[in-house]
């Protein structure tokens, strides 16, 4: 049976608002302390594809990843990794991905080797390999050498973020999770890190699960784009497809960021008095 | 096999990693041990003032002993306080690595780094005191050590779970833990002085058995066979503690996926 690379169906994640007053007890029993950061979500991603998610801060793409990644737990729905349930296969699942995030997650005192050396520990790479792997990765990224073996904290943003990149992907894992990998970085720096998740995806044969802020970014990267708003997906549908999709049938040339917000804006609902639903329904998200 | 084999080098990567960090945060380590020699020295000095050796031996141990257990304590309990303060926890806990091969690799490095710093504190107690060690029976100091341990990372495992539950009110939470343990176990002073109705917390601190156990095997030289029912209740209490602790931190790890506790910023 072949599996799809990742599924969620019906997928919701609610959190207890922090700062309410009351004890704990009366907040969790008070339901409208309850934040819904991922409401209702589903869509799958075919192996080898570059799926892309855009939507405002708090739109709840993280949650989504996190969800995805195995670190938190969904109140409903199912996700699965290559047919893996993410909750109760939680560890094949996680044999499966990698991640990275906005913020490069390491230890800044460490030097980029002794923190890859640890994650190849983790992951079961062996040194050598590891290293060879690491700095073919960091080669193609424009990564010094010499840097190495410096502590993380004296690198720019940029080059952590490509460490960070290095690091999830010479454990080649089959789904990659890249939650807004190029936020915060300058534009050439922006250019090596897409232009190599395109070779990651042709090069290495990972399925890609792509956030980003950047309309453009997600239009030359990913094969369909799913667009978030208050943690339901608004769309989905390839790049073109959305552009039709918010035209209307206008003919007007529309670039990402127009579709991005005529699908999530008033504008969008006060012209043409669509609800959520039936935007869903044009869009074939599911 | 190759499944433990894959666990026990990701376990060796937690004691490499930590120690990699000791050497990056040397200045740290320095001020630590630091302190950790001053205040065994005071310690001691205090009994020295009275002119009893064996007071300053009992002090002595029970300071170098706290030391011990205490960084065994503080190194489990502040594992996940650490990796969040560093931003690293959500990258940790979705490793592919079973969760007690994280524990363990932790618990391994604790013990290792304890050790080596109460030799070097005891090395410089050696220097500063004229200690007479010749009744000491090492034998059983060493199956004393081991053993106590045991019964500390089954304590800290339980106290780790604080920082994953309560970022903000975790970590203070297991420095509590650890002043209690150092109040009623008997480290600088015998349990007979606390008052009656604290007394009974002294039974379930295995500090009290281990410090009782260590102050026999380093003045009186007490073989293990004199310990029996101490070291006996010592062991089971860390053969029990261990996998009850564990046990304590999935659900509390359960607990922090459920809330969305587990990750950097709590």
């Amino acid at each position: 049976m072949i599996h799809k690379a990742l599924q969620c169906r019906g997928v919701t994640k609610t959190f207890i608002v922090d700062g309410e007053e009351g004890g704990i007890i009366k907040r969790i029993r008070n339901r409208k302390n309850r934040f819904r950061a991922v409401d209702d979500i589903s869509f799958t991603v075919e192996a080898g594809e570059i799926f892309g998610i855009i939507g405002p801060n708090g739109s709840g793409k993280s949650t989504l990843i996190r969800l995805i990644s195995t670190l938190l737990l969904p109140n409903e729905g199912y996700i699965s990794v290559f047919g893996n349930d993410v909750v109760k296969d939680s560890r094949k699942v996680r044999r499966l991905i990698n991640r990275v995030t906005v913020e490069a997650s390491f230890f800044k005192k460490l030097s980029a080797l002794e923190n890859l050396t640890y994650a190849a520990r983790l992951y079961d790479v062996p040194i050598k390999e590891a290293r060879e792997k690491i700095e073919y990765i960091l080669g193609r990224l424009q990564f010094p050498t010499k840097k190495l073996k410096e502590p993380l904290e004296n690198l720019s943003r940029g080059m952590q973020q490509k460490v960070a990149i290095a690091r999830a992907l010479f454990t080649r894992p089959t789904l990659l999770l890249l939650d807004e990998p190029t936020t915060g970085l300058d534009p050439r720096s922006k250019r090596e890190v897409q232009a190599f998740v395109r070779e990651a995806q042709s090069e290495f044969g990972a399925t890609i699960l792509f956030t980003t802020h950047d309309m453009e970014e997600a239009e030359s990267i990913c094969g369909r784009i799913a667009i978030i708003k208050d943690g339901r997906f608004v769309a989905l549908d390839t790049a073109e497809g959305l552009k039709r999709l918010a035209g209307n049938g206008s003919g007007k040339e529309l670039t990402m960021e127009d579709v991005f917000f005529i699908l999530t804006g008033e504008e969008w609902e006060g012209k043409e008095d669509k609800g959520e639903g039936e935007v869903m329904e044009n869009a074939g998200v599911n | 096999m190759p499944a433990l084999i894959r666990e026990i080098r990701a376990s060796y990567g937690f004691v490499e990693r930590n120690f990699n960090l000791v050497k990056r945060y040397m200045g740290w380590e320095v001020v630590f041990l630091f302190y950790n020699v001053v205040n065994t020295l005071t310690i001691g000095l205090i009994g020295y003032a009275t002119g009893d050796m064996e007071l300053v031996l009992f002090l002595v141990i029970g300071a170098l002993m706290w030391a011990f257990l205490g960084v065994l304590f503080h190194e489990v309990s502040e594992s996940v306080a650490w990796e969040r303060w560093e931003g690293t926890i959500e990258f940790t806990f979705m490793a592919p690595i079973r969760r007690i091969t994280m524990l363990l690799g932790t618990c391994l490095y604790a013990v290792i780094y304890g050790v080596l710093r109460t030799i070097v504190v005891l090395l410089f107690v050696l220097l500063f005191f004229d200690l007479g060690f010749e009744n000491a029976n090492f034998l059983s100091a060493v199956v004393i050590l081991v053993v106590s341990s045991l019964s500390f990372i089954g304590l800290g495992l339980m106290a780790a779970v604080l920082p994953l539950i309560s970022p903000e009110r975790g970590p203070q939470a297991t420095h509590i833990i650890q002043a209690l343990i150092l109040l009623v176990s008997g480290v600088y002073y015998p349990i007979s002085v606390l008052p009656v109705w604290l007394q009974p917390l002294s039974y379930i601190s295995p500090a009290t058995y281990t410090l009782r156990m260590m102050r026999s095997a380093m003045l009186e030289g007490a073989s293990l066979n004199t310990m029996g029912w101490d070291l006996l209740g010592l062991t089971i209490c860390g053969i029990a503690l261990i996998p009850i602790g564990a046990w304590i931190f999935n659900l509390g790890e359960l607990y922090a996926k459920k809330v969305g506790k587990l990750k950097r910023s709590g």
